[in-house]
Order: C-alpha cells, then sequence, then structure tokens
C-alpha cells in the first residue's frame, strides 16, 4: 500500500493510466499524485489547460487526456517528480518513457541504462534516447527512455552503472 | 541607546518576509540572524518546492533564499546584521544581542520573533556513537559545506525532512540503506515517498530502531517491527549495516526569547512543543512582541513566508505606515487560510484552535 510503502497500487496506476487508443495516438502525461496536499505548480505549468479540478491547490491534479499533447513542462515543474510522459507512438514495437531525473552525471543519448519499476526492481537494460534539460534554474531534466510496448507503464526509474576505467 | 521602529530576529523565510514587508510599507527594520549567511533553512533546501507559485513553488529552497535576499538588500529602510545573536528581552523592551564579539543594545518599537526550529532527539541504545546525526546536521554538511556524513545510511524518520534528506543523500552518492518509522504509515507527501522508493530504498513503517553499535563509531543498527501498541516484536529484529544513522523524528520550535519575553506559553503537540499565544495578526500577549514562522510552530517554509508577511504587515499597521493594510492582510490571510485548507493542514488547524481558544482576545 502507498502509504505504507511508497509504491502505489495497481488500481491506483490504473485510474490514472491513459486508453490504449489514446496511448497510440501520441505523448501523454500519466499523473502519479495520489495524496491531497497543498501544491499546484503542475496546474501552474501547463499552457493547455489539461489540468484540471485545481480551484482548491489541496486538490488531486486531473488530467484532460483530449486536451494535453504530451509537452513535458508539468514534468518538469512538478516538485514531487510524480509526472511521466508516455508516447506509445514512438514504433511498432517500443513507447518512450520521458522521466524527471535529478541525479549526477545525467546518462548520454544512446546510452544503456538499467531500467526500475516503481518499487526500485531491474526491469533490464534500455537505451536512452534524449535528454531533455530543465534549465539552469529548474535542474531536473527528462530522460526519454525506449522501452517495448508492455513496459511503457511500468518503467519509472533508471539508473547508470558505468565501467570504470582505471589507470 | 539606539533605537528602531521594527527589530526581526532571524534571518529564515519568515524573518526575510517579514522585514520586506514592513520596511516595504515605510517602517525602518533591523535584521539580525546568528549565522554568517541569510536563509535560514532554506539554505540548504536543494530540492524543489509544494505550495503554489506565490511562495515560489517549483522552485529550490536555496533559489527562494536567494530571491528574498535581493529584495532586502535593494530596500533602504532595512539594516541586516548577519553574525548577531539576540540574547535577551527585557521589561523594558530593552533587546541585547552578541554580534562581532561586542554586546549591543537596541530599543525597538516592535520585535518579531522568527527564530524557527531545532530538531528533536531519540533515545536509544548507544545513541552517543559518532556517526549519528540530525537530519538537519546532514544537510548542512553536505549542501552548505559539500561534506558526505559517510557512505550507507540508515535514516530514522519518514516524514517530509526525513524523506527528502534521503532523496539529497542519494544525489550525492550516498547510500540509503532504508527508511524507518515508527508510525504505522509514511508522514511525508506520498510523491516524495514514491520517489525515493523507485531508486531502491525500501520505507519499513511500524519499526523502530532498538539500539546502534560499533567500536569508535557507527558500525551498524538493530531495528525491529512495532506492534499496533508501538512495541517492538520478538524476532523481527534486522541488523543493517551502516555507518550514519539519520534522526529525522521532528523539531520544536525555538521558543526561549518568548518564554523571556513573558510570552503566554502553551504545549500543544502539533506545532512541535512549547509555543506562545497569538492573535490571528500574530501577536503575542505581550504587547508589540510578534511570532512567525517555525518559532510559533513548526510547519512549512511556504506557511513561514505567509506568516512573514501578516507579521510584516501588521506591524506596520500598529505604527501607522501602509495604506491598503486591510485589503493587503486580508489576502495574507486567505493565502494561509488555502495553504492549510486540506487534509495535510488538519494538524495544523488543530494546533490553532487550541491556541487561538483564549488567545484571540487578548491582542487589539
Ligand atoms: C530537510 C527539510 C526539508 C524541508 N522541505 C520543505 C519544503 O519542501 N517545502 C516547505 O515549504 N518547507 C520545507 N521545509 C521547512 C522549512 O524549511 C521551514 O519550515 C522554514 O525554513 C521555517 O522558516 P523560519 O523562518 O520560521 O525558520 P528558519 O528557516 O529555521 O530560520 C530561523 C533563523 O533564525 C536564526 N536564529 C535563531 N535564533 C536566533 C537568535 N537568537 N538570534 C539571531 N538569529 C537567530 C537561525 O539561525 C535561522 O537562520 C523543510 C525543512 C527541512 C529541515
Ligand atoms: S504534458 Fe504539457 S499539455 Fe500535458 S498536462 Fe503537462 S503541461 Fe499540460
Ligand atoms: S505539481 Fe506534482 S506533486 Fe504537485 S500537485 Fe502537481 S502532480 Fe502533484
Amino acid at each position: 500500500m502507498l502509504a505504507k510503502t511508497g509504491i502505489p497500487t495497481v488500481e491506483q496506476v490504473c485510474q490514472v493510466s491513459p486508453s490504449q487508443e489514446r496511448l497510440a495516438a501520441g505523448p501523454v502525461a500519466v499523473i502519479e499524485c495520489f495524496q491531497e496536499i497543498p501544491c499546484n505548480p503542475c496546474w501552474e505549468a501547463c499552457a493547455k489547460g489539461a489540468i484540471l479540478g485545481m480551484d482548491d491547490m489541496n486538490n488531486i491534479p486531473q488530467l484532460d487526456l483530449d486536451k494535453c499533447n504530451g509537452c513535458g513542462t508539468c514534468a518538469l515543474k512538478c516538485p514531487g517528480l510524480a509526472i511521466f510522459i508516455i508516447d506509445s507512438s514512438y514504433s511498432s514495437t517500443e513507447a518512450v518513457v520521458r522521466l524527471p531525473y535529478e541525479f549526477y552525471p545525467l546518462p548520454e543519448v544512446d546510452e544503456e541504462v538499467i531500467g526500475l519499476n516503481r518499487a526500485g526492481e531491474k526491469l533490464g537494460k534500455f537505451k536512452v534516447i534524449k535528454v531533455q534539460k530543465g534549465g539552469k534554474q529548474n535542474k531536473t531534466a527528462l530522460i526519454w527512455i525506449a522501452v517495448p510496448h508492455e513496459l511503457a507503464m511500468e518503467l519509472r526509474n533508471i539508473r547508470i552503472e558505468r565501467v570504470v576505467n582505471v589507470g | 541607546m539606539r533605537e528602531t521602529e521594527v527589530l526581526v530576529v532571524g534571518g529564515g523565510p519568515a524573518g526575510m518576509v517579514a522585514a520586506i514587508e514592513a520596511a516595504e510599507r515605510g517602517a525602518k527594520v533591523v535584521l539580525t540572524e546568528r549565522d554568517d549567511r541569510l536563509g535560514g533553512q532554506l539554505i540548504k533546501q536543494t530540492h524543489k518546492f509544494f505550495g503554489s507559485q506565490k511562495q515560489y513553488a517549483g522552485s529550490r529552497g536555496i533559489d527562494i533564499s536567494k530571491l528574498l535576499e535581493e529584495k532586502l538588500s535593494n530596500n533602504p529602510n532595512i539594516e541586516i546584521l548577519t553574525e548577531t545573536t539576540v540574547l535577551g528581552i527585557y521589561e523594558d523592551g530593552v533587546v541585547t544581542m552578541e554580534g562581532a564579539n561586542k554586546h549591543l543594545k537596541l530599543k525597538p518599537k516592535r520585535t518579531i520573533l522568527a527564530t524557527g526550529a531545532s530538531e528533536k532527539f531519540l533515545p536509544f541504545a548507544n545513541n552517543d556513537l559518532p556517526g549519528i546525526y540530525g537530519a538537519g546536521a546532514v544537510q548542512t554538511l553536505m549542501n552548505v559545506y559539500g561534506v558526505t556524513p559517510g557512505q550507507r545510511v540508515l535514516m530514522v524518520g519518514a516524514g517530509n525532512i526525513g524523506l527528502i534528506v534521503s532523496y539529497q543523500l542519494m544525489q550525492s552518492g550516498v547510500e540509503v540503506a532504508a527508511i524507518i518509522d515508527a508510525a504505522p504509515k509514511i508522514g511525508g507527501y506520498l510523491v516524495h515517498a514514491s520517489k525515493i522508493r523507485r531508486a531502491g530504498v525500501p520505507i519499513f513503517t511500524s519499526h523502530t530502531i532498538l539500539n546502534a553499535y560499533g567500536q569508535e563509531f557507527v558500525e551498524g543498527a538493530i531495528v525491529a517491527s512495532l506492534d499496533d501498541k508501538w512495541q517492538p516484536i520478538l524476532g523481527t529484529e534486522k541488523d543493517l549495516a551502516v555507518d550514519v544513522i539519520c534522526l529525522a523524528v521532528g523539531l520544536s520550535p525555538l521558543t526561549e526569547l518568548c518564554w523571556q519575553a513573558g510570552c503566554e506559553m502553551k504545549y500543544i503537540p502539533e506545532f512541535g512543543g512549547y509555543v506562545p499565544r497569538k492573535n490571528e495578526f500574530l501577536e503575542t500577549t505581550v504587547p508589540g512582541v510578534y511570532v512567525c514562522g517555525d518559532a510559533g510552530g513548526v510547519e512549512e517554509a511556504s506557511a513561514a513566508m505567509v506568516e512573514g508577511r501578516v507579521a510584516g504587515i501588521s506591524v506596520a499597521a500598529s505604527l501607522g505606515f501602509g495604506l491598503n493594510i486591510v485589503q493587503d492582510l486580508e489576502a495574507a490571510l486567505k493565502d494561509l487560510d488555502q495553504l492549510r485548507s486540506g487534509p495535510a493542514g488538519e494538524k495544523i488547524l488543530k494546533g490553532l484552535e487550541k491556541l487561538f481558544a483564549r488567545g484571540k482576545q487578548h491582542v487589539s
């Protein structure tokens, strides 16, 4: 249970999962924010007006899946790093998960990194296809990872393991 | 003796905002900070803040501090005294302080106490071994001085501070073995918990630390599960090899100056300990002495800044400064209500209810 372990339940994830059709139609945000807290930067950041229900900042953000174009502005702003952008239109075999990342060094494009699920368990090795920096002020980066379609709603973090050559 | 209209004690977010608000309305302000720089807790907050844009949400604490500092230094009504510790407040209104090895005296017309809070400690066997720190101390070490405390950490406390400091330890390349909390549920924001969990750090609720062990310094800790009466369950002990134990078990308001000034004090568990009674304009039971931020009840930087606004405006108003005082005050009070209106603010409102029970009538 989320409040005991920090891992959202399957039901919670289902609640915020876009339909297969919406996923196939192109990039879309998945907002994994399940608790009422006084916070609303995602809502303030969205120029499309796709995040709804935040007239009270304690509310849980609701996404209008048709208005959201998956631009990722909200994901870069969210202090909880709770927003992911999923693009299932990437290729017939792969989807792209764009995830917020705040560890140095940042991965490099084409680098193979270890993919982790919501419990921090390894899912395998995946390729970085883009590193989108949040800017000087923001510093959060969005890392674009190509994954098989069935892992698009599973992969939520990465770990970089580099072999260091000594001497 | 030197006089001033407003003295602000403490240069954290609450004190900085209070000074700005009072000075912008025309009051002459002296702001004292015992540290060698302004910012209070903000200077070690490298994570992005919650709240709303008005309280700089989405910005990192350290950047918020810089913004406020700029506003302060651009205001000719404000004199900033860093490395200056306020020592006492006396019945005749004289405030004494120590700065640059000198003993100073000042007679302010109004005093705003924004001294923040200090970390609580936890009793367990061998808790005096080197390697056992408060979470705030670890944060200062890492984020202000660039020193990591060790290699592998046990974090005790899954409130926001425990969660955030764990995350920052990982960002510094330190391994976090586990986060434990005696409560059956994670106390901090679950989005923070999730981002730590998906980096591979287990969070054990209903767990406590039984003892630390080690020869010269911490070499490990024994933790155990708690039953529903919060008693350790025999046979559930786990041995964690760690060289640092980090305690994030709460803060208590720093109120020595409130006691000394003669403020009526009340024990409010929701606020972390004894706090001065105050009215909604944040004036204590001693006329002319105001309190804002964590010193008046442990909460958050966002609330501390809005409280600073309320205290600054109130003080200016009481000295006859300012034009749209009523609207400004109402707007600030509304922002405070908003921040506290959700489930996360319930505890604070409960505390306030107890505090205001008789306090409201005290002051004009
Ligand atoms: C790890 C951690 C993470 C946090 N994360 C968040 C967050 O994400 N969002 C959020 O809103 N809040 C957060 N907070 C809480 C926030 O930092 C505090 O609530 C806030 O800083 C309180 O502001 P303050 O001005 O009341 O006190 P402080 O920031 O503690 O400032 C008090 C100042 O007073 C000075 N002082 C004390 N006594 C004297 C004296 N006698 N003379 C002169 N100076 C004195 C101190 O040196 C200090 O600089 C976090 C806190 C911690 C520890
Ligand atoms: S991804 Fe872009 S359009 Fe979609 S909710 Fe976030 S900011 Fe709005
Ligand atoms: S910004 Fe992030 S943590 Fe805050 S409400 Fe939006 S999704 Fe939740």
